[in-house]
């Protein structure tokens, strides 16, 4: 599903490198990172704290700041992101392109009832007139399945509960019928029978207003249920991508097996988890060759001197192990 | 089993006051309360994984602090070995703190940051006099082998661990006093995936090499499901079905039970739904709806439901669950049968 690519659809990610100066050094945040979501797709980006999702996404959207520091192509209906104007991108990014964040709570403005920070998106980015913009308002509250709308509207964040102030948040960024939605952590803050009532909401939206999605998560079991694509992260690097499918059925790199295997399931009651050992790196201090060989039972001495590229393995499927026969080859874990 | 439960717990009641609004005095109303806990009952019996699993605001976590005594109950009792955890005294208070120890959710939190691991360990094994003072570094050496932490771990603090780290030395400290039952509150969900995995295989094997009780709260049903022999659901401050792991799982007896498994993400990408598994959101614990709590969200719901609660009843051999449709999830006989 890259029909996109080269036809100015979709979103083309090529060599994104964001790099943070600390004190105790250069952080390698997210390294040389390829990412194409064709239009009406919806791409899962998964990794551990600290692997990298979030900060490509942000990157993506042009929301790094100092000590932040972003290279590569973010290639937009054929424009570039990151070597954009500042106040293009301002342009662009709230209706073409819109995103949502983990915590709503401190995404929306405490002090504004969620009615005027529905609008002001409209005011930045349409020409409706006050009326206008209060149907397309109370429009939005209707689509995203908040009750009372008309009331809502009026009210404060702080009034409303996780999962509505999410779904006020989904309905701010939908305001200008985006064609591109980034959602980092969309569902982590919620219980999970208010995450699953937003995940089959994006999904429905999606469906509706052929948008495609970005979803940032740690949690392997929303990819399963809602993705088409799938990256995963480890350490700044995508280390695997392929259709989801695909990927929970062989993973091919030793961190995607280790993942997959660390999430309990049913019918092994009371077994031992296969988990990954240790820690993962700091970002300023990551390990020569591949970063992921101190974790890794399948790693051999190249994998500490040299690091493994990612590889196309037929359509849609990448993987950056020197190990992947080996690792597909091994007992499935699923 | 043992037949004598190591924990009983009575129609425990549990209420949190909230400020007496001036609006409210002047109507004459009564002063809101949250209910956190309501008449909630089970057994906890000696070696076994008792799991709770809720929404946030079910009132899980206050069960929990209800059960090591960090908070009394308003109503009902919590039964150690038969006696009423409530009229301990002085010693034998002590004494029951040593038995029955919690490990807490934020290992940031909860570990003094001005301590050494070293230090936290020794205040844990000095104050209940586990062992004589010449003895204690090398049983703190000990404690950090069974949580398997590097020995030059002692003379650190929290701040130089990572999470997963953090919440070993939790472990220790609780495992320091040699309890009888470990409380774990949501004990590994501030922690990445694989870090989890780890923690949890060291809760396995400790409660296989120590005979530990283990009463394990958390959100996350696939972790409880995992770890649990038995599992106790709670909603809006009551346990709306309590069984076996593998029957309320295979088959939940409750609406919400069914829910909730629904709800939760599973690692398969080829079965998937776009049906919403509750409609609604949780109602506030300041005006729980005189019926059965899940009323409002229950795709099941009947009018009996709005205005009679429904109290738990056996459905299977340690099974029950608290819905009128009794028959709610079961087996038709021959099915049952055959399994």
């Amino acid at each position: 599903m890259s029909a996109g690519i080269g036809t100015g659809l979709g979103l083309t990610v090529r060599g994104l490198t964001t790099l943070f100066d600390t004190p105790r050094g250069m952080a390698l945040a997210v390294a040389d990172v390829d990412l194409d979501v064709g239009p009406g797709e919806m791409v899962g980006l998964v990794g551990e704290s600290g692997s990298g999702k979030s900060v490509t996404l942000r990157s993506i959207m042009g929301l790094i700041q100092t000590p932040g520091h972003v290279t590569g192509k973010v290639e937009w209906g054929g424009r570039d992101l990151v070597a954009m104007p500042a106040e293009e991108l301002r342009r662009i990014r709230g209706s073409e392109i819109a995103m949502i964040f983990q915590e709503p709570m401190t995404a929306l403005n405490p002090v504004l009832p969620v009615g005027l920070q529905l609008e002001e998106n409209l005011v930045a980015h349409t020409r409706l007139n006050a009326r206008e913009r209060r149907a397309r308002a109370l429009e939005l509250m209707n689509i995203v399945g908040i009750p009372a709308a008309e009331r809502r509207l009026n009210e404060y964040p702080h009034q409303f509960s996780g999962g509505m102030r999410q779904r006020a948040m989904i309905a701010i960024a939908l305001a200008c019928s985006p064609k591109l939605l980034l959602a980092d952590e969309p569902t982590t803050a919620l219980d999970v029978t208010i995450q699953d009532q937003i995940l089959k909401l994006l999904l429905d939206l999606r469906d509706r207003l052929a948008m495609s999605v970005v979803l940032v998560t740690h949690d392997l079991g929303v990819i399963a249920g809602t993705c088409d694509r799938m990256a995963v992260m480890y350490a700044g690097r995508i280390v695997e991508m392929g259709t989801v499918i695909d990927v929970f059925r062989q993973p091919r790199h030793p961190y995607t097996r280790g993942l997959l295997g660390s999430v309990p399931r049913a019918g092994a009651v009371r077994t031992m988890l296969s988990s990954i050992e240790g820690t993962p790196p700091g970002l300023t201090d990551l390990p020569a060759g591949c970063a992921f060989h101190p974790r890794c039972s399948f790693a051999t001495d190249i994998c500490r001197q040299e690091r493994p590229p990612l590889q196309s393995l037929g359509a849609d499927r990448k993987v950056a192990c020197f190990h992947h026969d080996r690792v597909a080859a091994a007992e499935a874990i699923l | 089993m043992s037949a004598v439960p190591i924990i009983s717990v009575d129609g425990v009641s549990k209420q949190f006051g909230v400020s007496y609004s001036l609006m409210r005095r002047l109507a004459g109303e009564p002063p809101l309360a949250v209910h956190a806990l309501n008449n909630v009952s089970f057994e906890v019996h000696r070696g076994e994984t008792l799991g709770i699993v809720g929404e946030s605001g079910c009132g899980k976590s206050t069960l929990a602090r209800c059960l090591v005594r960090l908070l009394d109950p308003d109503g009902g009792a919590i039964r150690f070995e038969g006696r009423d955890i409530s009229t301990l005294r002085s010693a034998e208070r002590r004494a029951f703190n040593k038995r029955v120890q919690m490990i807490f959710q934020d290992p940031y939190g909860s570990l003094n940051p001005r301590m050494t691991v070293s230090q936290v360990l020794n205040e844990a094994l000095s104050v209940h006099r586990m062992r004589p003072k010449r003895d204690i570094p090398a049983r703190i050496i000990e404690l950090l082998d069974l949580v398997r932490l590097p020995h030059d771990a002692a003379s650190r603090h929290p701040h130089e661990f990572s999470g997963g780290q953090r919440q070993r030395i939790g472990i220790a400290r609780a495992l320091a006093v040699e309890p009888d039952v470990i409380v774990a509150d949501e004990l590994v969900s501030a922690l990445d995936v694989s870090v989890q995995a780890q923690v949890i295989n060291l809760l396995l094997r400790l409660q296989e090499e120590l005979h530990l009780t283990l009463i394990f709260v958390a959100h996350d049903l696939r972790l409880v499901r995992h770890i649990s022999h038995r599992v106790a659901v709670m909603y809006l401050g009551q346990i709306m079905e309590i069984g076996p792991s593998e029957g309320v799982f295979a088959s939940p007896r409750h609406p919400y039970s069914k829910a909730l498994l629904d709800a939760a993400p599973e690692l398969d990408p080829t079965h998937r739904s776009r049906v919403v598994a509750a409609r609604g959101e949780l109602p506030s614990p300041l005006n729980v709806p005189p019926g059965c709590p899940f009323a409002s969200r229950c795709p099941h719901v009947f009018d009996r439901c709005r205005v009679e609660r429904p109290a738990l009843t056996k459905r299977a051999p340690a099974h029950s669950a608290a819905c009128h449709l009794v028959d709610f999830g079961a087996m038709p006989s021959a099915l049952a049968d055959a399994v």
